[in-house]
């Protein structure tokens, strides 16, 4: 079903973890589709310094976060915006249709976590959406997304 | 390899395989055709059709062989709606149906019938008052499962045939899960019609029965030659149904022994499973279930990830995740409990079989916690529970 690098990835997951006092965090995703991924950044002098993620899903969407965060990792952020999730799906050497979706959440983890960054520091980053409105939902909620 | 996913298939016995072998290539007679060679499969087919019939507790001419469960559901769903439908629309089914019987449904509403589909409770019974609660004048057939193939939960099958014979409702059952698990008896249980499928009892894929009681008429979806009396033609695949009559024989000789080690098996891993990890529960009515059948979610992790991780340690079992169903929405069973979905999505079945050993158990035992700490560990949900509760 995966190919050896997704399974790579999965089974040696790069980068888990939470940063404290970051700059930017970001949470996609929600339980209804069985995904979400929370991005957590350090940005010093416009750059990835460091990254983290907590990511609740399938295998696809562990390799995913694992190989985003580190094709992202010491990039500028324009560099970081370049990273869509065609490029993270074919760096893992491609994933099966019914998962691409889980790489295009990995992209939009990296968006909100930078938008995040923004607003927090009153920036407009170009290139940059704010993210479609996808919050982790608290247990329980039934807010449609 | 641990197999531990019985529900999904079984591997096909020796015996079974031993018996079906000749029929491959020394007895491969057509049974229509006149010769020796063909005729003598003429008394295979009854012979097979009489051992199946002894174990369902019918008379051999209402015992029919079709293409495996999923013809059987839909050939008895679509077929009472069409032999009845001028005398109503209205079908009962429940909302934890296998998709054989639920597709066919939603496929009958689109033609105008009218379905219901009764709620489970939280373990995933319905009650036969529910069930005459829901019959109306327009009722012309009532469908429910046997048992349930992801949370083994086993229906009031008898109870409810017998509220479907007061009310002179039709009475299907899918009973895949159960044949060759659970004894029958079609007459006691008041079952007009009733699903099997060889593979879930180590038998072969590719073949299953559908019993249709006697005076119950059920028009044909195939049409071509007169095998199975006219009402499934084509010629019979007899090595899959010699197969099939073997398995279950088979099946049902010891069977109370063998439930009773499997429930003892069956126990052990679900006591150990919530001795050794925290924030799971068990999925299905912890008594009413088939012996075999364990099904937990674990809180915070997702399911497909923990069969990834099981699978590497040669460990097979399944998920009622939306990864592992092809579509965005996870197992409609465990959704119809009431689960919320994160909890759904996090759910691993585990379904034993006769070849299981506890030393096997012991291995699953030993990773799983592990398994189910390391994705913990990686999650956003379980980050914040624990933030929430330090």
């Amino acid at each position: 079903m995966y190919s050896e690098k997704v399974m790579e990835c999965f089974m040696n997951p790069q980068n888990v973890g939470e940063i404290e006092n970051a700059d930017g965090v970001g949470t996609v995703g929600n339980p209804r589709c069985g995904d979400i991924m929370k991005i957590y950044l350090k940005i010093e002098d416009n750059t990835i310094k460091d990254v983290k993620f907590k990511t609740f899903g399938c295998g696809a969407a562990i390799a995913t976060s694992t190989m985003m965060t580190q094709m992202v990792k010491g990039k500028t952020i324009e560099e970081a915006l370049k990273i869509n999730n065609e490029a993270v799906a074919e760096a893992l050497d491609g994933l099966p249709p019914v998962k691409m979706h889980c790489s295009c959440l990995a992209e939009e983890a990296l968006q909100a976590a930078l938008w995040n960054y923004a607003q927090k520091n009153q920036l407009s980053i170009e290139g940059l959406n704010p993210p479609p409105n996808y919050v982790a939902e608290e247990k329980g909620s039934t807010e449609e997304n | 390899m641990i197999y531990l996913d019985h529900a999904a298939t079984t591997p096909v016995k020796p015996p079974v395989l031993e018996a079906m072998l000749p029929y491959f290539t020394e007895n491969y007679g057509n049974p229509s055709s006149v010769y020796k060679l063909a005729q003598r499969n003429k008394k295979t087919l009854d012979d097979a059709r009489a051992v199946v019939a002894r174990h369902l507790g019918a008379e051999p001419k209402e015992i029919f062989f079709t293409s495996g469960g999923t013809e059987a559901d839909n050939w008895a769903i679509k077929g009472i709606a069409a032999a009845l439908k001028e005398k109503g629309n209205h079908i009962i089914t429940t909302n934890i149906e296998h998709h054989a019987v639920l597709h066919p449904c939603q496929h009958l509403e689109k033609l105008g019938f009218d379905v219901t589909y009764l709620e489970v409770d939280g373990d995933g019974l319905v009650t036969p008052e529910q069930v005459e609660q829901a019959i109306r004048d327009e009722t012309i057939l009532i469908s429910i499962m046997y048992a349930n193939n992801e949370i083994g939960t086993i229906m009031p099958i008898a109870e409810i045939g017998a509220v479907a014979r007061a009310h002179g409702v039709v009475f299907h059952t899918d009973a895949v899960q159960a044949v060759g698990h659970l004894p029958i008896d079609v007459k006691a249980e008041n079952i007009d019609l009733l699903s099997l499928s060889g593979h879930k009892f180590y038998g072969p894929k590719g073949i299953g029965v559908l019993y249709i009681r006697r005076g119950v008429k059920l028009p044909s979806f195939l049409h071509g030659g007169g095998q199975e009396r006219g009402k499934r033609p084509g010629t019979e695949n007899v090595p899959g149904i010699v197969g099939l009559a073997t398995a279950i024989d088979l099946a049902y000789q010891d069977l109370a022994a063998k439930n009773a080690r499997i429930t003892t098996l069956r126990d052990y891993l679900i006591d150990r499973i919530f001795e050794r990890i925290p924030y799971c529960r068990l999925n299905g009515h912890r008594q009413q279930r088939l012996a075999n059948n364990v099904n937990f979610s674990f809180d915070f992790v997702e399911g497909e990830s923990l069969l990834l991780l099981l699978d590497i340690e040669g460990i097979a079992a399944s998920s009622g995740s939306a990864c592992t169903s092809g579509s965005l929405d996870p197992s409609h069973v465990l959704l119809a409990l009431g689960l919320p979905h994160e909890q759904a999505h996090g759910s691993i079945r585990f379904t034993l079989g006769e070849d299981n050993t506890q030393a096997e158990l012991d291995l699953v035992l030993d990773k799983l916690p592990v398994f189910v700490e390391r994705m913990r560990s990686m999650s956003p949900l379980y980050e914040d529970f624990v933030q929430k509760n330090s």
